[in-house]
């Protein structure tokens, strides 16, 4: 079992384990009870049995205190289970970091909502959170249905297309989590992954402060002519590059594509031969991404990889 | 004369014609077997692919087809049909009349499964399969999504197959309680013949909401309505209420006549009556009747409100109650008496170990917080495998070893019967047990692979060996089949010692069932020191005895319909129409009149 890392997390893997602990009592019981009525010799053997009603008074007083000491047992794991959860909701603290995650066939959009006087930030793939501070979290879907989960952090909640979706955790500690879709989307519901980092909260301030500046300028030559690639090619249809014209919503924001640890939510690692790879052929490295293939001339995809791996 | 009265007409078309239920009920226990073995053989395909993380051996589409057909064809044309089939070969003789009540139905039931089976793998095979699941939530499985015909063949092999199970529902319905043997008030029916009573009006209660929730998406995708579609006004969540409203029950549709196979297999190798009888038929239909309030825990993680949610987790553990009373009156009932370990027994051993464990972790699942953790991972696949292999296959593998020398008229050999035993139950936990950790440490269902930093290869490789000792099993278990059926000793008419009146008459049994009817004096009929019988009916026409629902007293004489062609031509029909609504919504225009036609023959008079 996973270490719970959220306070939401920590009743539910207490009650994990509590309900294992009830399973092998039971079934070591019942196997146990089996075993004995199989090989116990009776001190009166039945007669090959005739039909009649043969006393049976015994067995079934047996029966009956198995089946209340079962009612019993569950009684107690439903009060756990109510302990533990589901609650209703409660209005969220007034501290409380409220971040959106969007679905898309197959990656996540993270818009972290802006405060008061602020601007709201948008990521994608990787979820920081500072570590000690409630998280509100708003679910939606683009497309078809699918299911947030990082499992160190807590329970699922489904992304259901036209109904909003919200649940609220408290990670920790700072670390690095695995997250998942875990609700069949079809293809590429296999390679919707999501990194969770939580961070200490003033490390996490710096991120998000970073996170929200407009993309760097170019410096090197080549970068000067990547983004002139990006710009005048079909890209900027999906992709938005925060301070250049690029605006489009289909495809995950670039603005720091190159601080991300993944391409194509979990799909490969991100480094400049990965970045190649995926710009010529999406279809090789998740097929049925709805990302097209580049189809530059060498040069002009050599300046496209320097321009976006440069996107710090 | 009996012979000559209820025997199948002479040829080819006499024999597809033919309304003995027993002749009916083996093809139905033959193509479900086939179409399970079918969907077998993907899950192994499906284990190879998760032996080893970033498997490349299929693509996520193959994948996701596979899983989808094996889904489909384990629910639909396997448990459910095999079941059912059972129940159409066994109550008649198990209550002591010749046929059943509607046998030209019963004929028209089983082409109609056979061609739904037939549509859905020619559409796999053809490379149109569905890839949204067994359970094709929308929007995914809507036309935007999954564009092509391959869940409209899913939708259409739906309402084949339930159509085809409320036919045989209906069968087993009306028999049960028109048709008992004079004597035999509920009170002493055999066990397995509530159960496939209760499983039956299970069926007629659940099956049409699937049937209206696939016709309203096949419209959705065919004719442009929008029942499932968010942007036009349609609800995705009503699909998931739908589809477990019958998906939850049909989980014990499947498993309330495994109950009864282990209650009757039970009573017959302990040589005793069963301890609690009243309670444990009381607990079949509690489970009945339970099993529709539990379906939307499939849905905590879709988003409830708290009283639902509550409502839901209590519903799910309660229905741990009923079953356990069965397993306690099972373990009093065998309590000492030191039964011989034949191969059925041993079968309902392993259902023991397997299925209370699978039920546990059904308790587990059931608790809201622990279920949001645990939904959709492999967990869940551990649970659902060790409930139905454990509590349904394992408990039909026994059955089909018990009835198959009544069926056949030799017994089946041993030493195959307790190999295969031992391979499946330690292939099966060797295959499913390590899927808890796995769901547990974070793996999600329906993945087609996984990184190698997860850290799941082991317990996946390990899985995969496992299945491959279930297969090892189940071809000793086959050859075992193969040898009996061919050289086995043979049986006689009751080679267990059992009680209940199938034993009654010839293994195989002749067309007509029972020589003279019988009649009932006791809950164990073949234990009571003199036989009854019943007089006065004719021999030379398909003549029955009907009884009233509650006391079987008897009532008056029905004369039965024998084979005939129109069953035939409306199957048919009816599968040219549903299988050309696929193609065209043209197809019920021309395809009503076809029906009409075919039930215009069948009824005239």
């Amino acid at each position: 079992m996973l270490r719970p890392v959220s306070i939401e997390a920590q009743p539910q893997a207490w009650l994990t384990g509590a309900l294992f602990g009830i399973t092998a009592v039971v079934f070591i019981l019942t196997s146990a009870a089996l075993i004995a009525a199989l090989v116990r010799q009776n001190p009166r053997p039945p007669t090959p049995a005739t039909g009649s009603a043969q006393d049976d008074r015994g067995r079934i007083r047996a029966v009956v205190t198995a089946v209340g000491a079962t009612a019993v047992v569950l009684a107690v794991v439903v009060a756990a289970s109510l302990a533990a959860g589901p609650h209703r909701e409660r209005a969220g603290p007034p501290d409380a970091l409220a971040v959106e995650i969007t679905g898309h066939l197959w990656w996540w959009e993270i818009t972290y909502l802006a405060p008061p006087g602020g601007t709201a930030v948008t990521t994608a793939n990787e979820l920081h959170l500072p570590a000690g501070r409630p998280v509100d979290v708003y679910l939606r879907s683009a497309d078809v249905i699918h299911s947030f989960w990082a499992p160190s952090l807590g329970g699922k909640t489904d992304l259901v297309p036209a109904r909003p979706g919200h649940f609220r955790m408290t990670p920790t500690e700072p670390g690095e989590f695995s997250g998942f879709c875990a609700e069949f989307c079809g293809l590429e519901h296999a390679r919707m992954r999501l990194t969770v980092l939580v961070d200490a909260p003033d490390t996490f301030e710096r991120w998000l402060a970073d996170e929200a500046r407009t993309a760097r300028a170019p410096t090197a030559p080549m970068e000067e002519e990547g983004r002139g690639v990006f710009l005048a090619s079909p890209c900027v249809g999906c992709h938005t590059i925060r301070g250049t014209p690029a605006s489009g919503h289909l495809g995950p924001d670039l603005t720091h594509l190159a601080e991300r640890r993944t391409l194509a939510a979990g799909a490969v690692p991100n480094s400049v031969g990965h970045l190649a790879g995926w710009l010529v052929a999406p279809q090789d490295v998740k097929p049925g991404t709805l990302m097209p293939p580049a189809g530059l001339p060498d040069h002009e995809l050599q300046a496209l990889v320097s321009y976006l791996a440069g996107l710090r | 004369m009996l012979e000559r009265t209820w025997g199948p007409g002479p040829g080819w078309l006499g024999r597809l014609t033919d309304v003995d239920h027993k002749r009916v009920a083996i093809r139905y226990v033959l193509t479900a077997v086939a179409f399970g073995v079918l969907a077998g053989l993907l899950s192994l395909v499906m284990r190879l692919q998760l032996a080893v993380p970033d498997n490349r051996l299929l693509g996520p589409g193959t994948y996701n087809a596979l899983f989808t057909i094996h889904g489909t064809a384990m629910m639909f044309l396997f448990a459910v049909p095999v079941m059912q089939g059972l129940g159409l070969y066994l109550v008649p003789l198990m209550i002591g009349t010749r046929n059943l009540a509607f046998p030209r139905l019963n004929v028209f039931g089983y082409y109609v499964f056979l061609a739904g089976g037939l549509f859905l793998f020619g559409g796999f095979f053809l490379h149109a399969s569905p890839r949204a699941g067994w359970f094709s939530y929308v929007p995914l499985a809507s036309l935007q999504f999954s564009p092509g015909k391959g869940v409209d063949i899913w939708a259409q092999t739906i309402t084949f197959t339930e159509l085809a199970a409320l036919v045989a529902a209906v069968e087993i319905v009306v028999t049960t309680l028109k048709q008992r043997a004079p004597g035999m008030r509920l009170g002493r029916m055999p066990v397995l013949v509530w159960a496939m009573l209760v499983m039956s009006v299970m069926v007629i209660l659940a099956m049409p909401a699937i049937m209206v929730a696939s016709t309203l998406l096949a419209m959705d995708r065919l004719v442009e309505t929008h029942f499932f579609i968010p942007e036009r006004g349609g609800d995705v969540v009503l699909w998931q209420h739908l589809f477990w409203f019958f998906g939850h029950p049909e989980v014990y549709i499947i498993f309330v006549p495994a109950l009864g196979f282990v209650s009757q297999i039970l009573v017959a190798f302990s040589r005793r009556p069963l301890v609690g009888y009243p309670a444990i038929v009381g607990s079949l239909v509690t489970t009945g009747g339970l099993g529709f309030a539990l379906w939307a825990h499939h849905m905590f993680a879709a988003g409830m409100s708290h009283g639902q949610s509550v409502f839901f987790m209590v519903a799910s553990m309660a229905i741990a109650l009923p079953t356990g009373i069965q397993i306690f009156c099972w373990i009093a009932t065998l309590w000492g008496t030191r039964p011989a370990l034949r191969t059925p027994l041993l079968f309902v051993v392993g259902f023991f170990l397997t299925f209370v464990l699978g039920g546990l972790t059904g308790v587990v699942l059931a608790s809201v917080p622990v279920d949001l953790q645990l939904h959709d991972t492999f967990f869940v696949v551990a649970h659902l495998h060790y409930v139905l292999i454990g509590g349904a296959v394992f408990p039909l593998l026994g059955a089909l070893w018990y009835w198959l020398p009544k069926m056949s008229g030799r017994l089946m050999p041993e030493p195959a019967g307790r190999a295969s035993v031992a391979l499946l139950v330690a292939g099966f936990h060797l295959t499913f047990f390590p899927m808890h950790q796995l769901g547990l440490e974070g793996m999600p269902r329906r993945v087609f692979t996984y990184g190698r930093d997860t850290g799941w290869a082991g317990l996946n490789l390990v899985a995969t060996g496992g299945a491959f000792v279930i297969l090892a099993g189940l071809l000793v278990y086959v050859a075992g089949l193969a040898w009996g059926l061919r050289r086995g000793r043979l049986a006689g008419p009751d080679p267990w010692g059992a009680d209940t009146l199938e034993w009654a008459t010839a293994s195989p049994p002749p067309s007509y069932n029972h020589a003279p009817l019988p009649a009932v004096t006791s809950r164990h009929p073949l234990w009571a020191p003199a036989a009854t019988t019943v007089t006065g009916i004719r021999s030379e026409v398909r003549e029955i005895l009907v009884t009233t629902a509650g006391h079987a007293a008897p009532s008056h004489r029905q004369v039965l319909d024998g084979p005939a062609v129109a069953p035939l031509l409306l199957s048919a029909a009816v599968t040219a129409t549903l299988v050309g609504v696929v193609f065209t919504p043209w197809a019920i225009v021309w395809g009503s009149p076809l029906c009409f036609a075919a039930l215009t023959l069948w009824f005239w008079p």
